[in-house]
């Protein structure tokens, strides 16, 4: 099992290095950071000198081996837009995108295991009906859109909530929420509707098919003939065999979401890692972009990694033996 | 009941009114596109970092929102009547910084010495100046190179820290980005303005409050109790939060939204021309351009295809259909408010397409050609549109133009290198200084290490240099209006840059306020009063 944990993580390391390479060797075509930099008096001299000063004349894998060396001990620079730490700028907005995905993430998981099953079960009674055609609105509108109606329907016009930013946050040590205050609360419900919806859909539709097709298994049949109750077999027996492939897709999915909120973040001018990460693609701000991307890098072997081992808990027959080879 | 009550209510009111004085005072939210880089004031010379600075940080000099140049922390300047090489200020006695200590003249060379250090973003204006000395407490000298007749148009950019708290927290000069260690001064300020400093959280909030003790009080409204600067990224969510009443005042609104907003009763929308010009320019010195068709000649090198080009452009049409109405049309790239503006050098060409064909023809051209048009989409407004716009009307003269429309990083990279890597590109000027001469030394004059540094047309003219170079010399004003009067005429003949209009600014916040356009889009916020209830 150590074995296992460990040789997942070396294979993460290496995957985290490809990501950082392939990252940084494609930062030359967003631009020129020293364009940003300097203001539009600079002259010719001044711009080769800071140039020369950030070290962008070096070969690529020269600026690479800098970055590794000084991201293995931890310091990724100063970011150029905004003069600071970069690592203390992601430590500052990394609560704000956690708070969302983790929240809707939850949002997502809880209303969409139970559409889909009530879809599966009344699989033709109206409201499944009705429930079944909204996801499909879901699945087909963009993110932003819903980001935009929603402000407009609770913010304009009906004045409820907040439409930008994560209104009072309390600050625990380092780390800030809005989960304590009244307006962090309300800034939460729109963000977290709209990362949520798209997953909502998605993990509905899944628990639905897969319910569907559990119920029409032989061991369902063999329960049914065995005279055990309906809601018994569907909550029991159903439903837990449904779950493990619609766990292993969450958990996949929240990955996704921690790193790649940023649409969401945009509409909502939501303080995360999402909004800290566009601005920084429209600055080159080339250290805030290494160290983001090798964050995202990171999110996604961790949550693999626990993915695994929750598949290990899950399924009895995988923890015998070589786990990854039982795959 | 309910009458008395009121009339109870009504009164109490008005004793609270009369308590507080005919002035009211109130916070103020103001939402923008982009948060300032930092408010070091030396580090960024950005428009959203100045707008922000200027309310902490003030200057020897100030511009008002229509860009007329009014003393600030100097009462008054003169250049030594023996030396034109000397430029003499005054400074305002009482003036105190934030914590306290008292403005002198050692913070304004302090100041002046840290601007022009290479890490300063603001070297640029200085570069003339050989130093900064101080006579007295309350008198600074700088010395320039050679006569500078014009330096003080530069000094309302040169903002004024404290020489003792930049020293005690070791913030002497601006961030170097090859340091790894934060500089003190990006997220602290201790500055002589209106407002000060409570807390900053880059791109969510900076918060200020009123600066009771605010040397300057008697001269300004300065209504505002708390200034909170929320930058909104999103067009959409920035014009929602004003729509419901979470901000006050919006800096940035999208051309697509003005119409719809000016029909709302609790809204004020006020538009004005900015100190910016969009243009097309052209490499026009080439032997033979990559992104065109025409094999071993440039055809933007003949004068006439680019009057040809300058005709094809219709003007009105970009106003009307791509900037809704928000920009003025143009025949120069020079903003109306810059020394030597006339109204002939403004007047754009009147479309016409068959005399564009005809010169077409003549140069050679009779059945056009095809190149590469290269477009920012996240600078100016509308760029891209204009582009496309742009290259329909060329294709109805022949020229069949390629567009290729990327972000600012990139494109600008492209028209400063050297050589250029564009050969037909759009971009827009401001000028800080609204002199012609900060035009001609970065659009027109020959590339060298200093000049020219934004001129990716190639166009070299020996003469032009020379009269060019001669303006920042010139201490007799009439004569040096004519000599820009003369370059004009010369220039504007040349047609190396394709002028298409003056960009507009537009305002939005609710009916108490009243804030003008500023014309440098630095609105300055102590001056709101608020009007009514």
């Amino acid at each position: 099992m150590l074995a296992y944990i460990l040789r997942s993580l070396m294979q993460g390391l290496v995957v985290m290095l490809a990501v950082a390479f392939i990252a940084f060797s494609m930062f030359r075509f967003v631009g020129d950071p020293v364009v940003n930099m300097l203001g539009q008096e600079a002259t010719l001299q001044d711009r080769a000198e800071l140039t020369e000063r950030l070290g962008l004349n070096d070969p690529v894998p020269l600026q690479f081996a800098r970055f590794v060396g000084d991201a293995a001990q931890g310091d990724f620079g100063i970011s150029y837009r905004q003069g600071r730490k970069v690592s203390s700028l992601i430590l500052e907005r990394l609560p704000a995108t956690v708070e969302l995905a983790v929240l809707s993430a939850i949002f997502a998981f809880v209303l969409g295991v139970a559409l889909g099953v009530y879809a599966a079960i009344r699989r033709d009674g109206w409201i499944a009906n009705l429930v079944m055609s909204l996801s499909l609105i879901g699945v087909s509108l963009p993110t932003f859109l819903i980001g935009i109606g929603l402000i407009y329907i609770f913010a304009v016009e009906l004045r409820w909530l907040p439409s930008f930013g994560r209104g009072d946050t309390v600050a625990l040590g380092w780390w800030t929420t809005g989960l304590l205050t009244a307006s962090g609360l309300k800034s939460l419900i729109m963000p977290v509707l709209t990362l949520g919806f798209l997953q909502l859909t998605l993990i509905m539709r899944l628990v639905r098919s897969e319910m569907l097709e559990v119920m029409r298994a032989d061991f369902i049949r063999f329960a049914r003939a065995r005279g055990i109750p309906e809601r018994r077999i569907e909550f029991r027996h159903a439903l837990r065999n449904t779950l493990i492939p619609v766990i292993t897709i969450a958990g996949v999915q929240l990955g996704g979401v921690i790193a790649f909120a940023i649409v969401t973040e945009t509409v909502f001018q939501w303080p995360g890692l999402g909004a800290l990460f566009v601005n920084a693609v429209q600055f080159v701000d080339v250290p805030v972009m290494s160290a983001y991307l090798l964050f995202v890098a990171f999110v996604f072997v961790l949550t693999s990694l626990i993915v695994d081992l929750i598949y290990v808990a899950l399924d009895p027959r995988l923890r015998s033996g070589n786990p990854a080879m039982a795959k | 009941m309910k009458p008395r009550f009121l009339h109870v209510a009504a009164i109490l009111l008005g004793v609270s009114t009369l308590a507080l004085g005919a002035a009211e005072a109130r916070p103020l939210k103001w939402a923008a596109a982009g948060d300032a880089l930092t408010i070091d004031p030396h580090g960024q010379n950005e428009g959203p970092t100045t707008s922000l600075n200027q309310h902490i940080y003030e200057s020897l000099t100030e511009r008002d929102h229509a860009g007329k140049l009014l003393p600030l922390l100097a009462s008054s300047w003169r250049v030594l009547p023996d030396d034109p090489t000397t430029w003499e200020f005054k400074l305002e006695s009482g003036v105190k910084f934030h914590d306290g200590a008292a403005f002198t003249a050692d913070d304004v060379v302090f100041s002046y010495e840290r601007a022009m250090q290479p890490t300063s973003d603001f070297k640029g204006y200085l570069t003339s100046v050989e130093k900064v000395s101080k006579v007295d407490d309350l008198t600074v000298r700088i010395k320039t190179k050679g006569p500078n007749p014009l330096l003080v148009n530069n000094t309302s950019s040169i903002r004024i820290m404290s020489k003792a708290w930049a020293e005690k927290n070791g913030a002497t000069k601006a961030q170097d980005f090859k340091n790894k260690e934060e500089n003190f001064a990006v997220r602290n300020a201790n500055g002589t303005g209106p407002f000060t400093l409570v807390s900053r959280e880059a791109d969510v909030k900076t918060v200020m409050k009123r600066n009771d003790a605010y040397w300057n009080k008697a001269k300004v409204p300065l209504e505002i109790t708390e200034l909170t600067l929320l930058p909104i990224k999103q067009d959409a969510t920035r014009v929602a939060a004003l729509l419901s009443g979470e901000v006050d005042f919006v800096q940035d609104v999208p051309v697509q939204d003005i119409a719809r907003l000016k029909t709302q009763p609790k809204l004020r929308v006020n538009s004005g021309a900015e100190n910016r010009t969009i243009f097309f320019g052209m490499d026009v010195a080439s032997a033979d351009l990559k992104g065109d068709d025409v094999q071993g000649k440039n055809p933007f090198a003949d004068k006439r295809v680019r009057q040809a080009m300058n005709m094809a452009i219709n003007r009105p049409a970009i106003q009307r259909v791509v900037m809704r109405g928000e920009s003025v049309p143009t025949g120069v790239i020079m903003p109306p408010f810059v020394n030597g503006w006339t109204k002939e050098l403004d007047a754009a060409p009147p479309t016409d397409v068959a005399k564009a064909k005809a010169l077409l023809a003549e140069a050679g051209y009779p059945t056009g050609f095809s190149t590469t048009l290269h477009c920012p989409n996240d600078r100016y407004v509308n760029d891209e549109g204009i582009c496309q716009a742009a290259v329909g009307m060329f294709g109805q003269i022949g020229i069949k133009v390629n567009l290729v429309s990327q972000s600012k990083s990139i494109h600008f990279n492209l028209i400063q290198k050297n050589p250029a890597e564009t050969e037909f590109y759009l971009v827009g000027w401001g000028v800080p200084t609204y002199d012609s001469d900060y035009i001609f030394s970065y659009m027109y004059h020959s590339r060298t290490g200093s000049q020219g540094s934004w001129n990716a047309t190639g166009f070299k003219d020996a003469e032009v240099d020379a009269m060019i170079q001669s303006l920042s010399r010139e201490v007799d004003i009439p004569k040096r209006d004519a000599t820009i009067a003369k370059l004009w005429t010369r220039l504007k003949d040349e047609t190396i840059y394709l002028p298409i209009h003056h960009q507009s600014l537009s305002y939005a916040m609710g009916t108490a306020l009243d804030i003008p356009v500023d014309v440098g889009n630095n609105p300055k916020l102590k001056m709101v009063s608020f009007k009514g209830s």
